[in-house]
């Protein structure tokens, strides 16, 4: 088919590349009836990035699929580049390149063939073809890898590889779903690379949804979406703007970064409190002076204003937004009532540790000086491949512990052979003072789990759930119903009590997840990219949580991809490539790899000695 | 529907590529047909052969033993002798023979006059190996009655009416002969409807369909690029099982191959439409694979004729096999490896089958859409 | 202990019969299955079409032909004034048989003389080919007797006085429905155990198991207890059905047909829980039940007998704990055995259950990661 693709120059005539009018979507689910989209009109700006953020279930998706042309709109209309979609959606599909959120790759095929195959799908034609491969694979860095099947290759290049399939046609409108999610920095920037050149060079229209929230600064305009609904629409700095003055950061030295966060979270007029670097970063009301009000909790406590960043904005309006909890709450897809976002988002949390009783008997108590978990020349090789090489760390009682890493690093690896999943092929580990992988079952009574995706039991409810972790953590009787309770109480599970987890928000279920981790009451948790595809605001009560525990002295280890989360380690390991890096206390890394720089980064350091390793 | 022959050609080939390394498509399209061709040409059989029967002679003679040496002839019979009935009896209940024949005391005595009477006790329990063997020992028990006959009296007229049978296309009546050809519907089925099914919902699980459906790719080039390699792979099937049949198994094909040809592609384009039209709802591999196993591979099985004879169903089945393709093919195929190219048949089944899969293929086309849900 | 492995049961229970899916395995296949089975899967010949040349066109050939017409088992479709057209009629399945009756045969008949009927039979499906011959034989050997004796013609010197034990009217369904007990109970065991453990695995729910106390033993007996209690549920089920509906005599020892349903099902969840060990995703589970199911279904004597098989695949056979079931299930209903006959069938499942138990979980420890 020759490329149907009209001349540019004769439609520079509408002013925007995508038009949505009044748009609706309903999804029925579960007997109940959810809108995705609501009412939702917008235009999107020609040869530019607009980012699509929301929490969870704001309809990002969807609307994303209707522009394509992929699902029909219930009501309202859609025009991209004046192209009505619902009466030529196929012409407007041979513009348009979308990458879904799990990019459709065929695993089977090699890179090359996936490429041929989009080419041909696309009319890509034969002569034109070797120059455009030859530009994508030298802009993706996957040159080396077009033999490879794309089953075998790592995270960060499927999307990659995903991305420049979707560019074999010079689009003029490039709809990228997420594109970023479960991707390392480092791909995350070369990632970006490319869509910024493809809107430079080749004058693309992009439309990109994300969870990252510094990515929305990188767009030029901005589409802020909840619960199906525009909530604004403006450039990042508009949005910066907005909640200028409200940012401060607060430095404590001689209390602890995470103690200094509880205390602030409770101040009245405080809006957002996440660590960072060295202190504690405040969004408060406007007109509020955290320099009057800190010193009433902190005396000893400093305060600086600092610039704004989009996800102070992010915060502040979607915290706005949220109405109070009604008994129809769960109409809403987006989860998130008030209860949750004032008490646990702003760390006012009480995250008991359970009573000496819940300990399996005949466990002493660990030690606040023994390292609690010792790895020392830890080896793994699957085949001929060696995956980690003689890993060494310890953590001691209390911490929180990051193992970062790019995709295909060896942090999960590492991480499944100390909670005993994996048989290591060489070298010492030892949790809790045991080997799990053969210690006897009153070892493993001592750590909880939560996987990087939730993996519970998706077709039962968050009461049977529950009900089933605290049998299979030996819990009997009311210390059984004792600790159920809790953890309803403390999660704020108690209305979806009756709900089948597989239709909770995805903020529930994380939370379900951590409730059926936490229910024996283990002295390590070990958290596996807790997280990744969550949204802001989960992000950050999720994160209050783990401070609390952590602060009861619970010991954490936590492998993540997202460096801001590396703010909350006390210390961390850096790995590439099956080795360690770098290992030590956040500030200290700053200081070593980037002593100049003011107010850096985690994401900074860790490109830095990635990329200082050449890797 | 508008094909565009380039994307078409790089669908196919993107297909090809994948049933090519993908072991689970190789172990459906080759691996359970072998396994089915073996099962039925070498291991199932309905022939009863040297059914072991026991022998009770109350008063044992000539005539008795005339008749136990008429047994043994049989390739039918193995005969034990057993000293009482109560023996023989225990015998049979503990399955060791699977009937028993008992000739009483004045067996000799009454054989030379009239009236005699020989008790033959069956095991009722396999109702058509029961069947059988009643059928065999008449025909044991009318041989040497005719050869006695011939041999006192010189003739064996006066017999009263005689049977003389013939049975037509499978004289050896060996049941290989038409399990096999029928397997080969079943076989069609497992490639045409489970495969295609399954492998449809795998797009839609990998995610890999929603990548597809934005790009300009029509819902035709989709449906085309799922129907053309898997008809081949079916055809192959198909032509594996004919061989092996003809030259394996040594059943006989009196037809010829371009109407077993025609034959086949149309019921496996009949079995491509209902393995598209489960893949249009069924969008997970677990659930794909399971409703075609109920709605296409056990009636290609149970309701076709394969192996139990449509006729001996009940009215209410017998109409119901009406909506199975399966049952039209079978047809055919006994049809046209044991008796020839019998025009009547074949053009009758051939109607229903162009019936059935223009339905399932117009289905298929409506329900299709360009659409994500 | 005990407590833990009442949650890992109750969570199995829970898993499989809150999803809609799950309760459509255990339901919708074995319904369909047993009427399926139960009504279509029969050797039982009905209404056989047939066409009759009668040349002779006596008092003698009527008789004879009414004694057809008159038979459950025949239906004439036609009668034909010449031999050329009876071929078509075969040919093209208007009439799977074609008695002809020569001239002369009441003249022959009386006289003593070669008297010869005709039979052609369609041979196309071997089975019903001899099963209808037979009816035929039947027909014709009863025709000799009453002549014989109403006439006075010297008839047959003896005749066979052919009786069937258990199942008196040799009903295929006799045969066919307690198979379905084992069958369906095989079926529903296999699907659910084989699924189990690549289901939990394809979740991530297995990793979340194997770090909680839970011992890769209590696991396995997690997975074998709600087997068993489904397997045995599904087999009661089917039991009464058996009786009740299809009107199947019951004639042993209950005790004796639950312990060898009890071997069975420990046995099928042996098996199951060996392809769910080696399973990676839950489409390699179905696949594997499948591919085990195929020849452990026809191998076992359920629809064709086992004497029947070459020797080889006879030995082969020795493996299926199907085929042991079977003789139980049948010998127990129409039989009337107790378990005292049946400990040969015992044994052998008992076995294969260990052997098929004891390789899961040698499997399941190696495969834990």
């Amino acid at each position: 088919m020759p490329s149907s693709r009209p001349d540019r120059a004769s439609d520079e005539g509408p002013s925007c590349a995508v038009s949505a009018r009044r748009l609706n979507k309903t999804f029925i689910a579960g007997g109940r009836s959810i809108k995705a989209v609501d009412d939702l009109s917008v235009d999107i700006k020609p040869r530019a990035i607009t980012g699509l953020v929301g929490p969870d279930g704001a309809g990002k998706t969807t609307f994303m699929r209707m522009i394509l042309g992929l699902l029909a709109p219930d009501g309202g209309e859609i025009t991209v580049f004046g192209r009505d979609v619902a009466d030529d959606s196929g012409e407007v599909q041979a513009n348009a390149g979308y990458m879904p959120q799990r990019f459709g790759l065929y695993e089977d095929l090699s890179v090359l063939e996936n490429m041929e195959l989009y080419g041909d799908l696309k009319g890509l034609s034969r002569d034109m073809r070797k120059a455009r491969y030859e530009g994508l694979f030298k802009m993706s860095g996957l040159a080396p890898f077009t033999l490879r099947l794309a089953g075998r290759l790592s995270g960060g290049m499927k999307q990659k590889l995903g991305l420049i399939c979707t560019l074999l046609s010079s689009p003029r409108l490039l709809v990228l779903d997420e594109p970023t999610v479960g991707v390392d920095p480092l791909s995350r920037r070369e990632l970006w690379a490319i869509v910024d050149h493809m809107v430079e060079r080749e004058e693309m229209t992009v439309i990109l949804s994300t969870a990252y929230l510094d990515e929305a600064e990188r767009c030029s305009d901005v589409i802020l979406m909840h619960e199906g609904r525009l909530i604004r629409q403006a450039g990042p700095k508009d949005f910066t703007d907005m909640v200028a003055g409200q940012s401060f950061m607060v430095t404590a030295p001689s209390l602890g970064k995470r103690a200094l966060r509880q205390r602030l979270s409770g101040v009245k007029g405080v809006i957002d409190s996440t660590i960072q670097a060295d202190g504690v970063r405040l969004v408060v009301q406007k007109g509020m002076d955290p320099a009057a009000s800190v010193p009433g909790v902190c005396p000893q406590a400093s305060v600086s204003p600092v610039p704004a960043r989009f996800e102070d904005a992010f915060v502040f309006l979607v915290r706005q937004k949220e109405t109070p909890v009604s008994a129809d709450s769960m109409t809403h897809d987006a989860g998130f009532d008030v209860p949750a976002a004032s008490n646990a988002a702003n760390g006012v949390i009480e995250v008991d540790i359970p009573a000496a009783g819940c300990q399996p008997e005949g466990t002493p108590a660990l030690d606040d000086l023994h390292d609690v978990i010792v790895v020392k020349g830890l080896e793994r090789w699957f085949g001929g491949f060696c995956a980690v090489k003689k890993v060494s760390f310890s953590v001691k009682k209390g911490e929180i512990f990051g193992l970062l890493g790019a995709n295909g690093a060896g942090k999960s690896t590492t991480f499944r052979m100390l909670c005993g999943l994996l048989p290591p092929s060489g070298g010492h580990l030892e949790v809790a003072a045991e080997d799990l992988r053969n210690a006897p079952a009153r070892a493993r009574a001592k750590i909880g789990y939560m996987a990087q995706k939730f993996s519970l039991y998706v077709n039962l409810t968050v009461a049977q759930n529950l009900e089933f972790f605290a049998g299979a953590y030996n819990l009997k009787g009311i210390q059984k119903k004792e600790r159920i309770d809790w953890a309803l109480r403390e999660f704020e599970l108690e209305p979806y009590k009756d709900t089948t987890s597989n239709d909770l928000p995805l903020g529930y279920k994380q939370r379900l997840a951590l409730a059926a981790a936490l229910m024996h009451g283990p002295q390590i948790l070990f958290l596996d990219e807790p997280t990744s595809g969550v949204d802001p605001i989960a992000r950050r009560e999720f994160w209050t949580r783990i401070n609390v525990l952590a602060e009861s002295g619970v010991t954490v280890l936590v492998t993540t991809h997202f460096m801001e989360e590396a703010e909350y380690c006390d210390r961390l390991v850096i790995m590439a490539q099956g080795e360690v890096l770098a290992m030590g206390v956040p500030d200290e890394l700053k200081a070593r790899y980037l002593p100049d720089v003011p107010h850096v980064t985690m994401e900074d350091v860790f490109i830095s000695i990635l990329e200082g390793r050449g890797a | 529907m508008r094909i565009d022959h380039a994307r078409l050609f790089a669908l196919i080939k993107k297909e090809t590529l994948q049933i090519i390394r993908d072991p689970s498509s190789i172990a459906i399209a080759i691996g359970l047909p072998v396994v089915l061709l073996f099962i039925f040409g070498y291991g199932v059989s309905l022939d009863a052969k040297h059914v072991p029967v026991g022998v009770v002679a109350d008063n044992p003679g000539a005539e008795t033993a005339d008749f136990v040496s008429g047994l043994r002839q049989s390739e039918y019979f193995e005969p034990i002798g057993f000293g009482s009935m109560a023996e023989a009896q225990e015998a049979l209940m503990k399955g060791d023979v699977n009937s028993v024949i008992w000739m009483k005391s004045d067996f000799g005595r009454k054989i030379r006059g009239n009236g005699a009477s020989i008790g033959v006790f069956v095991n009722g329990v396999d109702a058509n190996t029961a069947r059988l063997i009643e059928g065999y020992l008449t025909g044991v028990w009318g041989q040497w009655l005719k050869r006695r006959a011939v041999m006192s009296f010189g003739t064996d007229a006066g017999q009263g009416a005689v049977l003389e049978s013939r049975i037509w296309f499978n004289p050896d009546v060996r049941s290989r002969n038409y399990l096999v050809p029928g397997l080969i519907a079943v076989i069609m089925t497992l490639t045409g409807a489970l495969l295609t099914a399954m492998v449809v919902a795998r797009e839609w699980e990998r995610g890999t369909m929603e990548a597809l459906m934005s790009t300009p790719v029509t819902i035709g080039e989709i449906l085309a690029g799922k129907v053309i390699p898997y008809f081949v792979l079916g055809m192959g099937g198909m032509g594996l099982s004919v061989v092996m049949a003809v030259y394996l198994f040594n059943v006989p094909f009196h037809g010829s191959y371009i109407v077993l040809f025609i034959a086949s592609s149309l019921y496996l384009l009949a079995a491509l439409g209902m393995g598209l039209l489960i893949s249009t709802f069924a969008r997970s591999q677990f659930v794909a694979g399971q409703v075609a196993i109920i709605a296409t591979y056990l009636p290609a099985f149970i309701l076709s004729g394969f192996i139990f004879d449509i006729r001996s169903m009940p009215l209410p089945i017998r109409i119901l096999t009406h909506v199975i393709p399966a049952r039209y093919f079978v047809s055919i195929l006994q049809t046209v490896f044991s008796a020839g190219d019998v025009y009547p048949v074949i053009l009758s089944n051939t109607m229903a089958l162009i019936v059935i899969a223009s339905f399932f293929m117009g289905i298929v086309a409506i329900k299709s859409k360009k659409r994500l849900r | 202990m005990f407590g833990r492995v009442l949650a890992l049961v109750i969570k199995e229970f829970l898993a499989l019969l809150r999803d809609k899916q799950g309760r459509f395995v255990l339901i919708g296949p074995p319904v369909i299955q047993l009427i399926v089975f139960g009504y279509a899967a029969t050797f039982d010949l009905k209404d056989v079409p047939y066409v009759v040349y009668d040349e002779d066109r006596s008092l003698a050939s009527r008789e004879l032909l009414a004694r057809f017409s008159g038979s459950k088992a025949f239906e004439k479709v036609a009668d034909v004034l010449d031999e050329g057209s009876i071929g078509p009629m075969i040919d093209n399945e208007k009439a799977l048989l074609a008695i002809h009756i020569e001239r002369n045969f009441e003249r022959d008949l009386i006289q003593g003389r070669h008297a010869a009927v005709q039979v052609i039979i369609d041979g196309r499906n071997s089975n019903t080919a001899m099963l209808s011959l037979n009816y035929v034989n039947e027909i014709v050997e009863r025709f000799n007797e009453d002549l014989s004796r109403r006439y006075g013609i010297r008839g047959a010197p003896a005749r066979l006085d052919i009786r069937a034990w258990f199942n008196p009217n040799l009903e295929s369904r006799w045969f066919i429905v307690p198979g379905i007990v084992g069958l369906l109970t095989l079926v529903v065991t296999l699907i659910v155990t084989a699924l189990s453990i690549a289901r939990e695995r394809e979740a991530g729910t297995f990793d979340q198991l194997l770090v909680t106390p839970l011992s890769p033993f209590e696991i396995l007996l997690g997975k074998i207890i709600p087997g068993m209690i489904i397997g045995l549920l599904e087999a009661s089920f089917i039991i009464i059905v058996t009786v009740y509906w299809f009107g199947i005599p019951l004639r042993g020892s209950i005790l004796a047909l639950y312990l060898g349903l009890a071997l069975f099902i420990l046995s099928a969840i042996g098996v199951g829980l060996m392809i769910s060990s080696f399973a990676v995703t839950q489409q390699q589970g179905l696949l594997g039940a499948f591919l085990f199911l195929v020849p452990a279904v026809t191998l076992s004597g359920f629809a064709t007998p086992i004497a029947n098989m070459p020797v080889i695949v006879q030995r082969l056979t020795l493996i299926n704990p199907f085929r042991y079931f079977l003789v139980v299930a049948r010998e127990v209903f129409l039989e009337g055995a107790g378990a005292g006959l049946l400990v040969n069938q015992y044994w052998p499942m008992a076995v294969i259950g260990a052997v098929s138990l004891s390789t899961a979980a040698w499997m399941f420890r190696r495969r834990m990661y």
